[in-house]
């Protein structure tokens, strides 16, 4: 197994090799703003330092979201066009299931115990999940205020981080990695069982206004 | 690399998926998948409606393109999209697409300007853009007027709208009418019924002193609503074919106008007309008659050609294969508000100062 993995659904812009059993190589960069010229460099820099020509890459693993949506399609997009000029399947991971995975391997005693996952969601909102003591999701992925939640004593995540007040107890990884995700996606994969689709999971509808001022409204 | 270098354009600056791919000037597919329909409840585009069916459309639609002109993705020879000017979060669909199979299938990356590929498809239709062409680009994004030295690098604004573009001015008054979203093909079919000459509305920026190739649609528009408001009030019915068909006329009329104009004063004779507006029949039908009149050449595409699609992105991008212009870096920006001057972005170092002089000299010369 040779997966590319990356991830635009935070504020991170990340991308790793793995093999199945470890990380290859690994880059992160965290730039909200800059996913779009961020991404492809990365992905092209993480193979180098691997060692891996792309045409022996078995798959790639995508973080399909929850996450602000601009930066989340350029991760989305981009798996989706390589998938289909490399002829990989492409594996979509629940971002959140991915920071999960990350922080009972990175966050002392948390493996073993319940905890939320939470992201921020702009507008005062959050991107959240639960797990239970075994690392399943038993709840989310869901978008709230942080105020209407009841999470898990434990909570991590820059959602988290970020509303101590309804997450007392938060710890990091404030964003994801796509060392994470590549191992989380390695070993479901292993396990037998199904990744997601390449599909967003946008959770809230669009803002169906056309906003002041806009100019373009004949196509042309 | 041929002298017929085949490219594959993607074009996202709106609400048009488009994948193009052509071989030099000659034009292999065309594949246009549209979520106009999704706008037209809320009378305009949606950037977050866009960006979604961007996302969703981009994989099947370029595969519709390969399919249709029966290449294989190994065999091109680059890999263009537009990089704006345009809706920010539906460039970057494209852009980030385009980074991906670039990368991929190991052929050069050339972002381009959105306004340079409306003038350049007209080389799929008419074959090589003579130096200088004019060039009327009219849609509901823009109206400027563009004089072209070389499409592939000298570009050079003389006038543009200061308020609404013309293709805005459409909408509205279709808005107005009652004739629904968009107003460009239904304004110009209710027209065909009406007298242009009904309703004399105001030509705007036509005075002695006004800048002779600015635009000014949004006084039009108000003349045409307030006409329109005053019969309603005074119990009247509108005459929905005279008032459609005299407002095309004032447009049109000062499109071609300041367009041939524009000709005579730089000493040019080949006009081209592009955007979505250019599809309209009374545009054409009055440019070619006053071209004749002035012995200017006119080139228009088919309509097809004219809205937003990937063949003109492909178009511009064959031409800058063609003559070895540099290609674009993986770190490209969509550019929300590239201005027309930077026809393509090249990578830094790579002809990044050569560009930057012309865009320079252009500025000081043109506007
Ligand atoms: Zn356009």
């Amino acid at each position: 197994m040779l997966l590319l993995a990356f991830d635009t659904a935070t504020p991170a812009v990340t991308a790793a090799v793995h093999d199945g059993t470890a990380v290859l190589a690994e880059a992160h960069q965290v730039d909200a703003r800059r996913h779009g010229e961020l991404l492809l460099p990365a992905i092209d820099r993480v193979l180098r330092t691997a060692g891996v020509d792309k045409h022996r890459l078995t798959g790639i693993a995508v973080g399909v979201g929850p996450g602000p949506y601009t930066g989340l399609r350029v991760g989305l997009v981009t798996a989706a066009a390589l998938g289909h000029a490399l002829g990989l399947p492409v594996h979509g991971v629940c971002t959140l299931d991915a920071i999960a995975f990350q922080a009972r391997t990175e966050v002392e005693g948390l493996s073993g115990e319940p905890f939320t996952v939470a992201t921020d969601a702009r507008r005062k909102e959050v991107y959240w999940a639960s797990y239970d003591a075994e690392g399943r999701r038993t709840e989310g992925p869901g978008v709230d205020r942080p105020a209407e939640l009841s999470p898990q004593h434990r909570s991590v995540g820059a959602g988290a981080l970020l509303y101590p007040d309804a997450f007392p107890g938060a710890h990091g990884p404030e964003h994801v990695s796509a060392g994470a995700l590549a191992g989380f996606a390695a070993a479901e994969l292993a396990a037998g069982r199904e990744l997601l689709p390449n599909v967003p999971l946008y959770l809230r509808r669009p803002d169906a206004q056309v906003p002041a001022g806009y100019k373009a409204v004949l196509p042309a | 690399m041929a002298d017929e270098p085949l490219v594959l354009g993607i074009e996202t600056s709106c609400d048009e998926t488009g994948v193009g791919i052509v071989r030099g000037t000659t034009l292999l597919a065309d594949a246009v998948a549209s979520s106009v329909n999704d706008h037209a409840r809320f009378g305009g585009v949606v950037p977050e409606i866009a960006s979604r069916a961007h996302l969703e459309a981009m994989v099947p639609t370029i595969q519709r393109a390969l399919d249709t002109a029966g290449v294989k993705a190994s065999d091109l020879d680059g890999i263009a999209v537009t990089a704006g000017p345009g809706l920010a979060g539906a460039l970057l669909v494209g852009v980030s697409a385009a980074k991906a199979y670039a990368w991929a299938l190991d052929k050069p990356l050339y972002g381009v300007n959105h306004l340079a590929s409306h003038i350049c498809v007209d080389q799929l239709e008419h074959g090589r853009l003579p130096s200088p062409t004019m060039a009327l680009l009219v849609s509901g994004g823009h109206s400027s007027l563009l004089l072209s030295e070389d499409i592939t690098s000298d570009v050079r604004p003389l006038g543009a709208t200061i308020d609404d573009a013309a293709g805005e001015a459409f909408d509205k008054v279709a808005r107005v009418l009652g004739l629904g979203f968009p107003g460009g093909p239904v304004v110009d079919r209710t027209a065909r019924e009406g007298d242009p000459k009904a309703i004399a509305f105001p030509r705007g920026l036509s005075g002695r002193n006004d800048p002779a190739y600015d635009f000014s649609f949004s006084g039009l528009k108000t003349a045409v609503a307030r006409w329109v408001e005053a019969k309603r009030r005074a119990g009247e019915g509108v005459p929905i074919a005279d008032v459609a068909a005299s407002f095309q006329e004032a447009v049109t009329d000062v499109l071609t106008r300041k367009a041939v104009k524009a000709c005579k004063d730089n000493g040019v004779d080949h006009l081209m007309i592009g955007g979505g507006v250019a599809a309209n029949s009374r545009l054409r039908e009055m440019a070619q008659q006053r071209c004749d009149r002035a012995g200017i050449r006119l080139r228009v595409p088919r309509p097809g050609l004219c809205t937003d699609n990937g063949a003109m992105v492909a178009a511009l991008g064959a031409e800058m294969v063609w003559r070895d212009r540099a290609p674009s870096a993986f770190d490209l920006s969509a550019d929300s508000s590239l201005p027309v001057t930077e026809v393509h972005v090249p990578a830094v170092g790579l002809g990044h100062e050569d560009v930057h002089g012309q865009a320079y000299d252009a500025l000081g010369g043109g506007a």
